[in-house]
């Protein structure tokens, strides 16, 4: 999606900002899934948890929207690869830590904000500028959030990688 | 029926199993690819049949809601030309890891190339046999030295995109597991391109490989716009550095097929042979 974007109406910014959150919910939980699958119940739930926020502001969108779903998903491309809020599978390791998954999480939340700037920065209707503002507004306080949440995890031991039975043969 | 168009998501593709695969592997990225290329071209699941031979990777099938066979080390592809020669009403993915496809499947690989049979051969490439624990494979890189290989293998690697051009395969892509939506176009052009498909996918093993990791930074997306000549395609194969991505090839040769596509109905007299 280009930067000076004339013809992004409303609907079509809310429609970027429900994909947004609902590809961050689904990959959430997907996450959730791989961390049951390696026995980190931890940060399963703590993924579990992040699913279940990111699906009600997807919810929140739809009901102002008055929308019953998303709608069609492909009608616009992310420039990035995914979604702004969206983890990259590659992030993840079997025996990170809440800590972890929590950067995780304040890093999507702040590349939301940017996206959602950089927007309301574009050559767009003033409705749509406002409500872009309002949405980087909103993501920076959810990075704030996490940040606070963040302060109560304790951080990782410097050997939090270390596995006494590892996968792989070792020396 | 309430006669309403069916509208197809990727959640569709994806069955209730939960893959084992270790977390931060690239092959999550191939499920959900190839879960939404599925959604956009609004294929039903029971029309696809998604087949595998052995490997982290081979064990695709089961996390899609399609038909699936899970079937032996390095012979998804006879199994996958079998089944659309059988049913070529049906789409066909065939699925696998770099050393059930170029070494145990290798022959396979060059023959299906060859037949040109109207199907999509994705391969999770991660240089390593990451189920085995970590053994180099036919596309490891000569000098990667591990403790099952020290000093590495001393052998020239296989190059899969060569061997696939010289064979006669009439699409020949690369993708990257970091972009899944990028992929999932990549799966979509494969398979609408009749005949022989392959996909080559840059699909990082995060725990015998840890070091692919940095893929993301260093691949190139949208490198090459399709070409239906040989001669350029192979100069992009043997001058790129294998982490340009895109449609290296796309020809136009017609798919192998019977002359007949034959009836999916089962005779009377097995029918009768199977009846309960």
């Amino acid at each position: 999606m280009s930067r000076k974007d004339a013809t992004l109406t409303l609907a079509g910014l809310m429609s970027r900002a429900c994909a947004l959150e609902a590809e961050a919910a689904e990959r959430y939980a997907e996450l959730a899934d791989q961390m049951v699958a390696h026995n980190n119940a931890e940060v399963a739930g703590l993924f579990d948890k992040l699913a279940r926020i990111e699906g009600l502001h997807r919810d929140q969108i739809l009901r102002r929207m008055g929308w019953s779903a998303p709608p069609e998903p492909d009608a616009f491309r992310w420039e990035t690869p995914e979604g702004p809020e969206t983890t990259d599978y590659g992030e993840l390791h079997y025996l990170m830590t809440p800590w972890h998954a929590l950067k995780l999480a304040e890093h999507n939340e702040r590349r939301a904000a940017e996206f959602f700037t950089s927007l309301a920065a574009a050559d767009v209707e003033d409705e749509v500028r406002a409500e872009a503002a309002e949405m980087a507004a909103e993501e920076r306080e959810h990075v704030r959030l996490i940040q606070e949440w963040l302060a109560k995890v304790q951080k990782p031991d410097p050997a939090w990688e270390q596995d006494l039975d590892p996968p792989n043969v070792v020396d | 029926m309430s006669g309403e168009a069916v509208v197809h998501v990727p959640g569709h593709y994806k069955s209730a199993v939960k893959p084992v695969w270790c977390p931060g592997c690239g092959d999550f990225g191939v499920l959900n690819a190839l879960a939404k290329a599925l959604a956009r071209m609004a294929v039903a699941p029971e029309d696809v049949a998604v087949v595998s031979g052995i490997g982290c990777s081979s064990r695709i099938p089961a996390y899609t809601s399609c038909y699936g066979f899970h079937g032996v080390h390095g012979r998804a592809l006879p199994t996958g030309t079998g089944l659309k020669i059988a049913r070529p009403d049906l789409t066909v993915i065939v699925t696998g890891g770099d050393g059930d496809g170029y070494s145990i499947g290798g022959n396979h690989f060059l023959h299906a190339c060859r037949r040109n049979v109207d199907l999509t051969y994705i391969v999770m490439d991660n240089r390593v046999y990451g189920m085995t624990k970590g053994q180099p494979s036919p596309t490891t890189e000569t000098h990667w030295s591990s403790k099952l290989a020290p000093h590495g293998t001393g052998l020239s690697e296989f190059h899969p995109m060569a061997i696939a051009l010289a064979s006669g395969a009439n699409f020949i892509a690369r993708g990257f597991t970091g972009d899944p939506n990028g992929l999932a176009d990549l799966i979509v052009s494969a398979v609408e391109t009749p005949g022989f498909s392959f996909v080559e996918v840059l699909s990082p093993c995060v725990t015998f490989r840890p070091e692919q990791k940095d893929w993301k930074k260093i691949v190139t997306p949208g490198s090459f716009t399709a070409t239906d000549d040989a001669a350029e395609a192979a100069r992009r194969i043997f001058t790129d550095d294998g982490l340009h991505l895109g449609v290296l090839y796309a020809g136009t040769r017609p798919p192998y097929g019977p002359p007949i596509a034959p009836a999916a109905t089962v005779p009377d007299w097995l029918e009768e042979v199977f009846s309960l």
